[in-house]
């Protein structure tokens, strides 16, 4: 906390040059990605011109339309289902549907590639039913774009879920009944009240999911779709060209740009849509047969979302689990572990340090710094990577260069490829999400409550200690959580920046999968997800809590 | 005069609760009724009932001659001719308020519709707000862009869940008027919900007194508040206490209250009755030798409100103009006025 003096008024002005210093480097891999324009554009483009970039251009449109309609579906649907509707199993639902969240796009995409490919139980099965050989029979090829865009509607999904099922929860039933008395029926008042009212959700929810696509890369790497990520990957590892490599992060990041103004705005437009104080529930009762398609619906999601991939992958880590749980697999379980809470750790403490200034300063400096560092949860970690990439490369050659010039010594790449740089570039990415938990949490501690402390005799480090601690406790431990997991299911970041023969969970789950040993991967996936799935439980208890106010 | 709305006997339950048991009321066409009464006493169900968001269990509702709700049969409610004025109005957010008025006015063409829209918004005077969204206008004005919404489909009735409730207390008489006449002038049959006396008398030809459940009165404005029909009406409608007074059969009451004439007296009174009496029931009078003691006092700007304690110490309310002023604890003069009183059997 920064330090007061007597009347409570921040003093010193080394707080804001931290966060000045804090903010800017931060920001520096964004820069340097942006800066990357400014170079001469190499014959590399010549090439991508020629060959692949409309592909990649067409390729993500393309995903980002699928998905979008897809999570919008789904995720509505969801949101309808078990926000307005009731019937027998919508408690477990509404739980149930963010169980897909557990689980990783490139996860579930290799997944489904097992289960629906040529010697895959439902082909063999076909087969032997209708006694068909190869080629006899149509079958549709998962590890195609349109299979990139159901694998990732199917997990992200969740997104829009959770929001638009507040929404609706939070829509006055007044404003609904007042469709119906104005001579509207059920379906109208659906599509033209209920819906057009959570449309800022529904955006909100759908550029979140969509921000997560365009940073997806295992799922088309795996599938072999040339997106904007495969086409970075495929430039710096196979023309060698970084500059190239960070021209196309730019070009990706108007994408994500475009994504995060849609984002702000319908966040803005929400506060519009509540002004009602009525928000008594008023469930539509479903019986019969719409009870039965009801709940069918939601099984089907969550069976094709979670359960009948999460099933295969402890089928098959149960099968090899005798060879494959052995020191390996131990070692990368403590790398991983130690990578994240590392990871988790920086977060939070560079969290609390901004949430606070802004507490304390919150002028348009402060907030405008931490609206900069938090912009990471929209940048796709490839991007990252190469930012980060960049001048670290420069840095190490500088000093290879001195250390040669004054002591004749090479020092090679001292810093790239450093657990310390892997760190960085996780801390940039998923500082957002350790800020908004604790944001959120000091942000519940009135300052009305600091001042009855320091009335009542209280220095402010015990006001610190004795007041906001304890209160903020909660959130702090959700935050270290929440960046624990995420850190562990990340993959192209770690892919790039990862040190040399240093393995994660994700980078060996990826690296078996694309070698086709489906089955050996399978432990090391099921781990990520079993570790996922405890946000999960942190949302349900909050919606578990959220029922037990409003029922 | 025709009814335009009939309830008969309307019996409303919540599982095995009844909100409303036996409710009986009807309001002519041009009517404007209200149902008044404490919170929880089941007057927003029964207007819930009319406008078919709730069914009723046993008795009927009738509009215009149709039955709309019956134990069998409860007509939807986009199926009804019946207007609704949400207590929080319940704008559609993400219409404009010409996209609100026209929300309900399925049937007619475009131009119509653009015709009826600029009606209505006129009918409110509120016609330069027409491009603005609910979150860009005032209480006052969300509060007539509902009614006008409410109105623009033409409804055999129109219902207002505690229409005033949502604005401060100055606008809220000002509006009450207004709507009043809007209404009155256009013809409209309408049905309120209030807790607010002072808004029930200021729209309402017609008030039905409901508690826990029950009509208890039916009545004009005028009657409810001079000629309760139960204590409970007395007690909730309009300042004053209820005591108990000693009565001999000539009508001489105790607590040197003077008498009452026999004839404005139940025919089988006891020994004792109960009387309302109301602040202006006891007068101030500086000549009097009937002293009573000052127990409060509230200044009230042009009068006070004292609160005086009778011989036996039961407290009567008397009101003055505020230049009289005198000490609590002291004597205040005063001159009882029976003519008016409210008298109840004592049981």
């Amino acid at each position: 906390m920064p330090s007061l003096n007597s009347t409570g008024q921040p003093t010193g002005h080394g707080w804001r040059t931290s966060l000045l210093i804090v903010t800017a480097i931060i920001a520096l891999p964004m820069l340097v990605i942006f800066a990357s324009l400014l170079l001469p554009f190499s014959t590399a483009w010549q090439h991508l011109f020629e060959t692949v970039l409309t592909d990649y251009v067409t390729n993500s449109l393309i995903l980002m339309i699928g998905v979008g309609v897809g999570t919008l579906l789904l995720g509505v649907s969801a949101a309808w289902l078990t926000g307005m509707c009731d019937f027998p199993g919508r408690k477990i639902l509404s739980w149930a549907f963010l169980l897909p969240m557990a689980m990783p796009a490139y996860i579930i995409a290799y997944t489904y590639t097992g289960i629906l490919d040529f010697s895959g139980p439902i082909q063999s099965l076909l087969r032997g039913i209708f006694d068909w050989q190869y080629g006899d029979y149509y079958f549709p090829q998962v590890r195609s774009l349109s299979g990139a865009i159901c694998m990732l509607s199917l997990v992200l999904y969740p997104y829009v879920y959770m929001l638009v099922r507040v929404a609706f929860i939070e829509q006055s039933t007044a404003v609904l009944e007042a469709s119906r008395n104005l001579g509207k029926r059920p379906w109208e008042t659906l599509f033209q009240v209920a819906i057009p009212m959570a449309r800022p959700a529904i955006v909100a929810g759908v550029s979140l999911a969509l921000m997560e696509t365009l940073a997806d890369y295992g799922t088309v790497a795996y599938f072999g779709v040339n997106a904007f990520t495969t086409g970075i990957f495929r430039t710096w590892y196979g023309l060698g060209d970084l500059t190239t490599a960070a021209q196309l992060c730019a070009f990706l990041m108007l994408f994500v740009f475009a994504l995060i103004l849609a984002e702000r705005w319908s966040r803005q437009r929400l506060r519009f849509h509540h002004d009602s104080a009525q928000k008594k529930m008023a469930r539509m009762q479903l019986k019969g047969w719409r009870a039965t398609l009801a709940l069918s619906i939601g099984i089907l999601i969550v069976s094709l979302g979670f359960i009948i991939p999460a099933g295969q992958l402890a089928l098959w880590a149960a099968t090899r689990l005798q060879e494959n749980f052995n020191g390996d697999f131990l070692s990368l379980l403590f790398n991983s572990f130690a990578l994240a809470s590392l990871a988790s750790l920086c977060c939070l403490i560079i969290a609390i340090f901004l949430a606070y200034t802004k507490r304390v300063f919150n002028s348009r400096l402060e907030l405008g710094a931490v609206g900069v560092a938090s912009l990471g949860y929209a940048v796709p970690g490839t991007v990252i990577a190469v930012g980060v990439l960049i001048p670290i490369a420069w840095l190490d050659n500088q000093i290879d260069f001195l250390s040669k010039a004054w002591f004749n010594y090479p020092t090679g790449l001292l810093l790239s490829s450093t657990i310390g740089i892997l760190v960085f570039a996780y801390v940039i990415r998923f500082l957002s999400v350790a800020l908004n938990t604790v944001d959120s949490g000091l942000t519940a501690i009135k300052p009305s409550i600091d001042e009855s402390a320091r009335s009542l005799g209280a220095t402010p480090a015990r006001v610190l200690s004795r007041v906001h601690l304890p209160i903020l406790r909660t959130s702090l431990l959700t935050a270290l959580l929440l960046v624990f997991v995420e850190v562990l299911k990340e993959l192209p970041t770690t892919l790039i920046l990862r040190p040399f023969n240093f393995n994660t969970l994700a980078v060996r789950t990826y690296e078996l999968a694309s070698d086709e040993r489906l089955i050996d991967a399978a432990l090391p996936a099921l781990a990520i997800v079993i570790i996922g799935l405890l946000p999960v439980l942190l949302i349900t208890k909050s919606i578990l809590n959220e029922r037990s106010t409003n029922e | 005069m025709n009814n335009q709305l009939i309830l008969d006997q309307v019996t409303v339950k919540y599982g095995a609760m009844a909100a409303v048991s036996d409710a009986t009321f009807s309001l002519a066409e041009g009517e404007i009724g209200c149902l008044l009464g404490p919170s929880g006493c089941g007057k927003t169900t029964l207007l819930r009932a009319i406008a078919g968001f709730e069914s009723v269990s046993t008795g009927s509702i009738s509009l215009h001659g149709e039955f709309i709700s019956t134990p069998k049969h409860t007509k939807a409610p986009e199926d009804r001719a019946v207007g609704m004025v949400f207590q929080d109005f319940a704008l559609f957010p993400h219409l404009n308020v010409n996209k609100n008025i026209g929300f309900g006015l399925n049937n007619l063409s475009g131009k119509e519709k653009n015709l009826r829209i600029t009606e209505m918004l006129e009918l409110v005077g509120l016609a330069s707000v027409a491009e603005r969204f609910p979150h860009e206008l005032s209480g006052g004005q969300r509060q007539r862009i509902a009614l006008a919404r409410a109105l623009a489909p033409n409804p055999q009735i129109l219902l207002l869940d505690e229409p005033f409730s949502n604005l401060d207390a100055e606008l809220r008489t000002q509006l009450a008027a207004e709507v009043r006449s809007l209404l009155k002038k256009n013809k409209v049959t309408a049905l309120m919900v209030t807790h607010d006396q002072d808004e029930a008398f200021a729209m309402a030809d017609k008030i039905a007194l409901l508690n826990a459940g029950n009509v208890v009165q039916v009545d004009t404005p005028y009657k409810l508040y001079h000629k309760p029909g139960s204590l409970f009406a007395a007690d909730f409608i309009g300042k004053g206490a209820v005591i108990n007074v000693g009565i001999d059969a000539a009508g001489l009451l105790g607590n040197n209250l003077g008498s009452l004439s026999l004839n404005t007296l139940p025919e089988d009174f006891g020994n004792t009755v109960k009387l309302l009496v109301r602040p202006d029931d006891i007068a101030y009078d500086d000549t009097s030798d009937t002293k009573l003691e000052i127990v409060s006092k509230s200044f009230l700007g042009p009068n006070y409100l004292y609160e005086l304690a009778l011989n036996d110490g039961q407290l009567v309310p008397c009101l003055t103009h505020s230049h009289v002023d005198i000490a609590v604890g002291d004597e205040l003069p005063v001159q009882f006025d029976l003519r008016h009183v409210v008298i109840f059997n004592s049981d």
